[in-house]
């Protein structure tokens, strides 16, 4: 008997003890050891933290975000901050926990995400974020970033976050051997792609990678192929739903995409984007539609240079336009230290923030007065593009509509990418608008 | 005298009584704790999540107002989730059947008696100490269409696409989807079935040790040869474990994620797609509560189909 009970007690103790560990595993996620080092003071100075939340952990990007707070913690001894990063690509791991954590009323002190639909249609709609626009007025950032840009975080004429740095989303990169060896020119327009892969695809090469074992690679040719045949303006017409997806020149880019998917490599599947970019880096495959992120890892992970290991022109058709995708950071509600969140806001605004963080990330500043010199060759070109070209916001990374429409526009590319009926295709992106915009 | 001895008794028998009243509390006492973090914490929350499938809490926004079966039906109408119900089908009939056989046969093997039986039940088993996470990243390199088997494969000229492969095996059109056996799930199974087996192994090694050696004999004396021993007396002998190992195995296929997740993903047109991971697409990356409750509904009802009965024929064997 007394044997019994004790286990019972062991037993009843544990439970709760499990409770309790997954309350406070939660709560503090990554950081219990920074809590542990501030030691008694945590308790009653806690607002002393700045908790920073990403999905910031592949290399190049961890480095940038490192070099960042090691200046702030420079320049604010008397702040600790929290790096709260979470693994996964893309973010979908950290979105799922930043989900649960914003759901529970456990915000991070500020966290990254995507400029546009991404933050406006979720947090902003939400009702989860502060307006920064004092904060924009007395760091005087109103014009330091492009008008566009500042209207993807802005909702309502409030401005809800501040972008820290650029990718573009509609490059080719390209094997410059593969091409010199066959006598070829990357192509610029549409109807040269489909020339140079056929001639890629006679000389053994195979023409285009694609890793879409999650679907958003196959989205994101798509995307591009709209905006190709659409042009800026109706390209984002498109997404607010004011130019249907009957009209011809979708269903031109949708037969593109199809005729495009046939130059892919079979084991596109089985592949992630590090993993298709590979082919290109190892001469495989000729070209790549990627986000300049490959150029990241083109750089830090693969040790290629830019222009001698791998070549970069705009993705066919779409030299005018520049599709964007900006990691931005905002303030939550019920964030306990506003004040201190914007100490750190405003560190990532800055001119010089942005300078520590874009060259290691390999992004491009978000403002437009970064120091020119501190980028490499790509950066350099990209953000004179970046200033000259349109900017359009990019579906496959939450910026044109919501994270419902885009996990629904990536389950419709999926089923076409194997069956390839471009009416379907058609028809349930439209219907997946129609049911996000009621 | 006499007397004395029956007031004693009754004595001892009232102390008896006041101790197992007592003990009888104590028992509560030590019961309630884990009672109520079980009834808050796993029923409550299946009666939660059941009252959100029922809701068109779709966004980020909470919304609690009533949608009736409204998530269901747009569940069983999307092609997604014909595709998810037909690969758990499937799935789990493959991943059961080979987990048994080979288990099984293994646990046959096994118990002849051998030399080095500790080692091969380690070897066996070893497996089962690993996380479906880490066997779904090993195989997904091993059944990788350009690396793993198929570098040895193609010495022969074969080279099969694995969990790529978009082929439906005996395909016909039902609903949405194309009803078969997709040629991608096998793969899983392979993966899965390497790492169960151990378990059933042994289970199935405990039951053969515990069929007395006399039956067998007996069976020998009437003139069974070995195979007919097997077949007639130790595999009907079996049949408790045999329950035991499908209703366990069910009970993870139906519910299998992490292995997906890290192996194949959803795979291409949801040839590797499980509910698990259309559950957690919806709910975490889409923000669609409502629908992804409504799967996680699904998914134990059909779990408890397997469970009850089992549960309830237990219930009775005991009572």
């Amino acid at each position: 008997m007394l044997k019994k009970s004790v286990g019972l007690v062991g037993s009843s103790l544990l439970l709760f003890g499990l409770a309790a560990c997954g309350g406070g595993g939660s709560d503090s996620g990554s950081g219990s050891e920074n809590e542990g080092s501030s030691g008694g003071s945590g308790e009653g100075g806690s607002d002393a933290e700045v908790e920073i939340f990403s999905w910031w952990t592949g290399a190049g990007e961890e480095d940038g975000l490192m070099a960042l707070i090691d200046m702030f913690e420079e320049e604010h001894p008397d702040i600790s901050v929290e790096n709260a990063a979470v693994a996964g690509g893309a973010g979908t791991n950290a979105k799922a926990v930043l989900a649960t954590r914003m759901q529970g009323d456990d915000p991070p002190s500020t966290f990254q995400v995507h400029g546009g639909a991404e933050l406006n249609d979720s947090w902003v709609a939400a009702d989860k974020m502060e307006p920064l626009n004092d904060f924009y007025e007395e760091e005087e950032l109103n014009d330091k970033f492009p008008e566009e840009l500042v209207d993807m975080v802005s909702s309502d004429g409030d401005i809800y976050s501040v972008p820290v740095n650029i990718h573009r989303g509609n490059v080719m990169f390209y094997n410059m051997e593969v091409f010199e060896e066959n006598d070829i020119e990357p192509p610029s327009d549409i109807d040269e792609f489909f020339e140079v892969a056929e001639e890629l695809e006679a000389a053994g090469v195979t023409p285009l990678a694609m890793g879409d074992k999650e679907s958003w690679p196959a989205t994101q040719i798509y995307e591009n192929l709209l905006l190709a045949n659409l042009g800026p303006e109706d390209y984002e017409a498109l997404w607010e739903g004011e130019v249907g997806f009957d009209d011809e020149r979708v269903a031109t880019a949708t037969e593109q995409f199809g005729q495009m998917l046939e130059y892919v490599n079979e084991d596109h599947a089985s592949r992630n984007w590090q993993d298709s970019a590979q082919m290109v880096a190892d001469g495989e495959a000729a070209m790549i539609n990627m986000g300049d992120w490959a150029k990241g890892y083109f750089v830090n992970d693969l040790g290629l240079e830019v222009n001698e290991g791998f070549g970069y022109t705009p993705f066919p058709g779409t030299s005018e336009e520049f599709m964007v995708i900006t990691d931005t950071f905002g303030l939550p509600k019920g964030v306990e230290n506003p004040e201190q969140v914007k100490e750190f806001l405003s560190v990532l605004g800055s001119k010089e923030g942005q300078d520590t963080f874009n060259p290691l990330k390999g992004s491009i500043p978000a403002r437009v007065d970064a120091d020119e010199s501190k980028y490499d060759e790509y950066g350099q070109d990209t953000m004179e593009d970046f200033q000259e070209t349109s900017l359009t916001p990019s579906l496959a990374h939450g910026s044109a509509a919501s994270e419902g429409f885009v996990t629904k526009a990536n389950q419709a590319v999926n089923i076409f990418v194997t069956q390839g009926d471009e009416e379907k295709l058609m028809e349930s992106m439209q219907t997946a608008l129609d049911e996000e915009q009621q | 005298m006499a007397d004395e001895v029956i007031d004693k008794a009754a004595a001892k028998d009232r102390v008896k009584r006041k101790k197992a009243v007592k003990d009888r509390w104590w028992a509560v006492a030590f019961i309630a704790p884990s009672f109520l973090l079980v009834a808050v914490f796993v029923y409550g929350f299946i009666g939660w999540t059941g009252y959100v499938s029922l809701s068109n809490w779709n966004s980020l926004t909470p919304d609690f107002s009533f949608a009736g079966l409204a998530n269901y039906i747009y569940l069983f109408q999307d092609f997604r989730f014909q595709a998810d119900l037909r690969n758990t089908l499937f799935f789990t009939l493959l991943f059961i059947g080979f987990v048994i056989v080979s288990g099984l046969g293994l646990a046959v093997l096994i118990d002849q008696k051998l030399k080095a039986e500790t080692l091969f039940r380690n070897i066996f088993l070893f497996p089962m100490a690993l996380s479906f996470v880490v066997t779904g990243v090993v195989w997904q390199w091993l059944l990788n269409p350009s690396t793993g088997y198929n570098t040895f494969l193609a010495f022969f000229g074969i080279q099969p696409l694995w969990y790529t492969d978009t082929t439906i095996l005996g395909g016909f059109q039902w609903g949405s989807i194309e009803f078969g056996l997709p040629v991608a799930i096998i793969a899983l199974v392979i993966a899965a079935v390497w790492q169960m087996t151990g378990f059933s192994l042994a289970m199935y090694l405990a039951g053969l040790r515990g069929i007395p050696e006399e039956l067998r004999e007996a069976a020998r004396v009437d003139g069974a040869s070995e195979w007919k021993v097997y077949m007639k007396v130790v595999i009907p002998l079996l049949l408790p474990i045999t329950v035991s190992v499908v209703i366990i195995m069910a009970h993870i296929s139906l519910k299998i994620f992490d292995l997906v997740y890290a192996m194949t993903g959803s795979g291409a047109n949801f040839v590797t797609d499980v509910p698990g991971v259309y559950m957690f697409e919806t709910t975490f990356r889409a923000n669609y509560y409502a629908n992804g409750a409504a799967i996680a509904m699904v998914m134990l009802i059909l779990v408890a189909v397997f469970i009850v009965p089992y549960l309830l024929a237990n219930r009775r064997r005991e009572g």
